[in-house]
């Protein structure tokens, strides 16, 4: 830093209405940490890795999942490779995929001080949160594309991307299929977006990421152990755990939208209050780590 | 708010409690434009709390802080506008470059930040290593790169919380050069420290915080003569010259040092007559001169004894509430 003193800019005034960056500036800078991180790749890597063990298995193994909407029919098109894994991953798989970055991107900030770096500077805190948490919706669709992704390729290149067997018995043309399955993603996100919704408030709140991560997967598993519970079925339906299955209802024929319609609600009530929460506690607590 | 309307830094009454523990009990400051002002305490003094205070990272109990005349809990980020500065050490994202760090910060500032990166970078001596991950710059790199992602915002206000600590003494000096420049031109700064040859050499003024309050605030000239003016003396003969410095009216504060002695008078008229009274005693004098208190002494008088009697001038804040605004009254 020699003679630094003599190559300092002049101070200048700014001017009077400064251009403010918006969410979006952000919410762009989010992605791009993110992707620095080798935290987001954990998750993307078992978003891989799960469908290729799923087939490696197939390949081993002589029968298959019949006890699964889907599974026997596995081995018949690749199509139905994907909704066997949603099936499989809404179990633990993807809430701790959703809860490996969501549960961390608020504590991690807290964690290196680089909270009080991004809060001195032009932005709100509202838009801070509210990029954050696009930042691990965004994160989340695309570990759920990757996973049925990578599942539907390794079926359609194993098993060929024949007609599908609707829930309902029918026979379902792939084009009409691959439509149905985006479907079914789009309704699977829901739950998805309830679980970081919540793992981000578990991120604020507590100020440890390991804390967040474990505790929005131990309320997953929590729901799960519920929703088996026989003297509990009044509830079954209100869980969050259960949305996980509402995707079903787009492939039967006629679609049954009731399921859907009824996860866009219930996980509406998880997630608002979350964010909610979180952003109340994000807006106006202390920052004095780092 | 226009930011014409108010001083750079004003706070009134700040208060922060933790528990039972009150950080900051009752402190006002006010930072006149162009000033270079020192905040100074010993560790654990509260200095780096009302940093946080006046940048919004925390909430204040009591009272209320503005820069240029705005509230950043009201305002939020628009109470930042010409404002930039780091809390205790920078942190950046040690998994991303020097100067996508810095390319992060100039897009969360918005306006022409990103114009100012290249201009940032030479400026700290961190050009040539700003493709490399922040993860492995060193302590002195860290801090030069928080100042790079100060300037990135042109700002008018600059607060740096010991912005020294860490670095070797050529990084030292080269810091202060770029805050005396900084300053030179006309940028307001706010210098927390604890570094007592840093606050004397760089600041105009300085308020001296002890647990959480401000026990002085004023000029520092005023304070370096506020304890009456000490001499240094070397004599023939010091054993005796102490017993006679002892005995002589008019001097207080008689100190061996080593080659020597120190002692304090108020009037010129009773180092005059000591030199007399050492003559006529058969002791000659090999030196006797003015020897000023240095502002480490003064400090540790200040923070860890009773404090200093009031002098003309600014003067030591006596009690909590208003006390710094008492001793800004009593200097103008």
């Amino acid at each position: 830093m020699s003679a630094i003193a003599e190559r300092a800019p002049a101070p200048a005034a700014p001017p009077a209405s400064r251009r403010r960056p918006g969410v979006g500036a952000i919410y762009r800078w989010e992605l791009r940490k993110l992707r620095a991180q080798k935290r987001t790749f954990l998750g993307f890597g078992m978003a891989v890795i799960v469908p290729i063990i799923f087939i490696v298995a197939l390949e081993l193994q002589k029968g298959g999942p019949n006890d699964v909407p889907f599974g026997r029919y596995v081995r018949e098109t690749g199509l139905a490779i994907p909704p066997v894994l949603l099936i499989f991953g809404s179990i633990w798989l993807f809430p701790l995929i959703v809860a490996l970055v969501a549960g961390d991107i608020v504590a991690n900030e807290d964690g290196n001080g680089t909270l009080k770096t991004i809060l001195t500077r032009s932005v709100d805190r509202h838009q801070v949160f509210v990029a954050k948490t696009l930042a691990a919706i965004t994160y989340a669709l695309a570990a759920l594309l990757l996973f049925a992704g990578v599942g539907l390729l390794l079926g359609g290149v194993r098993y060929g991307l024949h007609p599908l067997t609707s829930l309902s018995g029918t026979r379902i043309e792939t084009g009409r299929a691959l439509e149905l399955m985006a479907a079914a993603l789009g309704a699977y996100l829901l739950p998805v977006i309830a679980v970081a919704a919540i793992a981000l408030l578990l991120s604020t709140v507590t100020r440890n990421s390991a804390a967040a991560i474990v505790g929005a997967l131990m309320i997953s598993l929590l729901m799960q152990l519920v929703g088996i519970i026989s003297g509990l079925a009044a509830i079954k339906p209100y869980l969050l755990s259960t949305q996980f299955d509402a995707w079903q209802g787009l492939l039967r024929e006629p679609a049954d939208w009731a399921p859907v319609v009824r996860a866009a609600w219930v996980c509406a009530l998880y997630a608002a209050p979350a964010f909610l929460a979180g952003l109340a506690v994000f807006v106006r607590r202390d920052v004095a780590g780092g | 708010m226009s930011e014409a309307a108010g001083h750079p830094i004003e706070a009134r009454g700040l208060v922060k409690r933790y528990g039972h523990v009150t950080a900051v009990d009752h402190v006002d400051l006010t930072v006149e434009a162009g000033c270079v002002y020192g905040y100074l305490g010993p560790n654990g003094a509260g200095k780096t709390t009302s940093l946080r205070m006046l940048l919004g990272l925390i909430r204040p109990d009591e009272g209320v802080a503005r820069l240029f005349g705005r509230d950043p809990l009201q305002e939020g980020a628009a109470a930042l506008d010409g404002v930039a500065g780091f809390v205790e050490a920078p942190r950046f994202y040690p998994y991303l470059t020097g100067r996508r760090n810095l390319e992060l910060m100039a897009a969360l500032d918005g306006g022409d930040a990103g114009d100012r990166i290249d201009g940032a970078l030479e400026t700290v001596d961190l050009a040539d290593r700003q493709t490399d991950k922040v993860k492995g710059y060193s302590h002195g790199m860290k801090q030069r790169l928080g100042i790079a992602a100060a300037l990135l915002r042109a700002p008018r206000l600059l607060l740096l919380d010991e912005p020294t600590t860490g670095l070797d003494p050529a990084g030292m000096r080269d810091m202060r050069q770029l805050v005396r420049r900084l300053a030179d031109e006309g940028m307001t700064v706010l210098l927390s420290s604890h570094l007592m040859g840093e606050v004397e050499e760089l600041c105009d003024r300085v308020a001296i915080v002890r647990s959480g309050r401000v026990i002085y605030e004023g000029a520092l000239d005023a304070l370096l003569k506020s304890t009456g003016q000490r001499y240094r003396l070397r004599t023939t003969d010091d054993e005796r010259a102490f017993a006679i410095c002892r005995a002589q009216p008019g001097v207080q504060e008689v100190l061996g040092a080593g080659d020597g002695l120190t002692f304090a008078a108020d009037q010129e008229r009773a180092v005059a007559d000591l030199s007399v009274a050492l003559v006529e005693a058969g002791v000659a004098i090999t030196a006797l001169v003015p020897a000023a208190a240095s502002l480490e002494e003064l400090f540790f008088r200040l923070t860890e004894g009773d404090g200093l009697p009031a002098q003309n001038g600014d003067r030591p804040a006596p009690a909590p509430e208003g006390a710094a605004a008492a001793s800004r009254e009593a200097s103008r």
